[in-house]
């Protein structure tokens, strides 16, 4: 076994300490009696107390799930389509215009996507709010599912599929008794992603958003453009910790199931 | 027929929240600001028939673009915009290159592990982890604080608000985008080559060069546009820590649009912005379509 360099270990140290202290510092914080937020003035919950009994927080969060929930399951079905078009349907008229609408979200500034998409509402008569944010979520994130589900596509398989409907299989049926399983990782990591990325989004949530449908993000902002505020580092450490259990119960769940693939391979191997 | 509804549906949400968004932005530019609502003109209007769309057609000009170019603000935004994203990709790829070389020469049962550091703090939300170096840099902050105790400094930094805050927010930010793509080039690299550099006479730094960095362009490249594109566009840092000294053209945009209400000037400074992306994007395509063969 190679055994790590001091150079290696140093450059390691330091760089996770650089993307860790700040979100460890943020936590320790928000546990901080003082008002004053970086004078230490001993351990206290009181600013989870605060932020629980804050009613605009509290109804920006119900807002944000929502939009996110939604938005990230009607991106999951457009984006796995879409992938499915960029991968199978081969030639057919428009398609670098589709993938053109596909590739150039991900990299698009945000004022310009928020932008382009408050002045469509307006120019339709539409008025804003939830409804309105989970249209803009929606075409953002599909196009991020989209790209995490081609590149699964890429590598399956076809024979699999044709096996299905050579042995009587309808097309639908076949993708969802064939296809859809095998895909399922990617489909899943999509619908994550773009859950995440509809519940972080401040930019294009703001342009969107009416004056009834505040979302946790804009809800952040105003607070944060003020100043660091205790409350603020409470609600930080609690999303933090929801994020990181998501992110380690996840990598768990597909470490555990790549070994169960392992030792079903070795079994088919045996008999 | 069903292939025909698989293509359709998509296709047809995107042109109606992708595209035609787009034209509309770019049509607005082209009109004039009024205290109306909407608050620009002409607007429209199909009931007056031909002569209504040729009157739409004859009320449109550039005269916002030539307001863009003699209005120095502007330009000095998109300028500072482009430094700034190019000496912060520069800072990134500087302390994210030694990073993924330690990931990839680090212990095979380690990587997993150190993969998941480095995408944990991607999935956390953006504001929060730019929030949080707010109260680190300010004056009172607990930089401040430590390096006082240490008897290192005997007046307090200011650092927020000026863009060196900026630049280490998005160093800190964007980590990760310059991390994973050159790990990934690194991850794939025959070891035997450097022993064979070695056994040839070639110095530790010397097989370095000559082959490792060589040999990672791909992911370096990668991770450089990644860092590069969105960073022009970048809104929320220099909002939160750069203050009103830092001049970045998202936050132009937003305070054109948001502060000032003037959305022809806002549209056309959307307008500008992209046709600045256009050849950054393209050459990233270029690169990713170049390394994608290369793996074939």
């Amino acid at each position: 076994m190679r055994r790590i360099s001091w150079f290696n270990a140093t450059s390691l140290t330091l760089g996770f300490a650089f993307l860790y202290l700040p979100m460890i510092i943020l936590i320790i914080y928000s546990f901080n009696e003082s008002k004053l937020v970086t004078v230490w003035a001993g351990f206290s919950t009181k600013w989870y107390g605060t932020l629980m009994s804050n009613q605009a927080f509290l109804d920006a969060a119900l807002v944000t799930a929502k939009v996110a929930l939604a938005s990230s399951s009607i991106a999951t079905v457009l984006g796995t389509m879409a992938a499915l078009v960029l991968v199978r349907a081969g030639r057919f008229y428009g398609r670098t215009l589709f993938s053109g609408m596909i590739y150039a979200p991900l990299v698009m500034p945000e004022v310009i996507t928020g932008l382009s998409l408050l002045l469509l509402f307006i120019g339709i008569g539409l008025d804003r709010g939830v409804f309105t944010i989970i249209l803009a979520h929606t075409t953002f994130t599909m196009c991020f599912v989209s790209v995490v589900v081609s590149s699964r596509l890429v590598t399956f398989d076809r024979s699999l599929e044709e096996a299905a409907l050579d042995l009587g299989c309808s097309p639908f049926d076949a993708f969802r008794l064939v296809t859809l399983p095998i895909i399922a990782p990617a489909v899943i990591s999509g619908w994550l992603l773009a859950f995440t990325l509809s519940l972080d989004d401040l930019v294009i949530a703001s342009f969107t958003a009416g004056p009834s449908s505040t979302t946790l993000p804009i809800k952040i902002w105003s607070a944060v453009r003020l100043g660091v505020s205790p409350e603020i580092n409470a609600l930080s450490t609690i999303m933090i910790g929801i994020v990181a259990a998501a992110v380690i119960a996840a990598s768990l769940m597909t470490k555990r199931a790549s070994l169960r693939q392992q030792a079903d391979e070795r079994a088919a191997v045996r008999a | 027929m069903r292939r025909l509804a698989l293509i359709a549906l998509p296709y047809a949400w995107l042109l109606a929240l992708f595209l035609v968004p787009f034209l509309i932005v770019f049509k607005i530019s082209l009109s004039d600001i009024a205290t109306a609502i909407p608050p620009y003109t002409p607007t429209l209007d199909f009931r007056a028939g031909w002569q209504g769309i040729k009157d739409f057609f004859s009320e449109l000009d550039f005269e916002n673009f030539a307001f863009l170019a003699t209005d120095s603000l502007y330009w000095k935004a998109y300028v500072s915009s482009l430094t700034i994203a190019f000496i912060s990709t520069i800072l990134t790829l500087l302390v994210g290159y030694p990073i993924a070389y330690g990931m990839a020469s680090a212990p095979d049962h380690w990587r997993p592990t150190l993969m998941m550091l480095v995408i944990l703090p991607f999935w956390t939300s953006f504001l929060i982890r730019v929030y949080s170096w707010m109260g680190i840099l300010s004056t009172e902050g607990y930089l401040n604080q430590l390096l006082l105790g240490l008897g290192l400094i005997s007046t307090p930094l200011t650092i927020l608000n000026t863009p060196t805050a900026v630049y280490i927010g998005i160093v800190y930010t964007y980590l990760p985008f310059m991390i994973l793509p050159i790990y990934s080039a690194l991850e794939r690299m025959d070891g035997s080559l450097l022993e064979a550099a070695e056994d040839l006479g070639c110095s530790r730094l010397t097989a370095f060069w000559l082959i490792t960095v060589p040999l990672s362009k791909t992911g370096i490249i990668a991770g450089c546009f990644l860092v590069f594109i969105p960073v022009i566009g970048e809104f929320v840092i220099p909002s939160l820590l750069g203050g009103s000294q830092t001049l970045m053209i998202g936050k132009v945009l937003w305070e054109e649009f948001f502060n000032n209400r003037d959305w022809p000037v806002a549209s056309a400074v959307a307008v500008v912005l992209l046709l600045i992306l256009i050849v950054p994007i393209v050459l990233f395509q270029m690169n990713e379509q170049k390394s994608r063969e290369a793996e074939q």
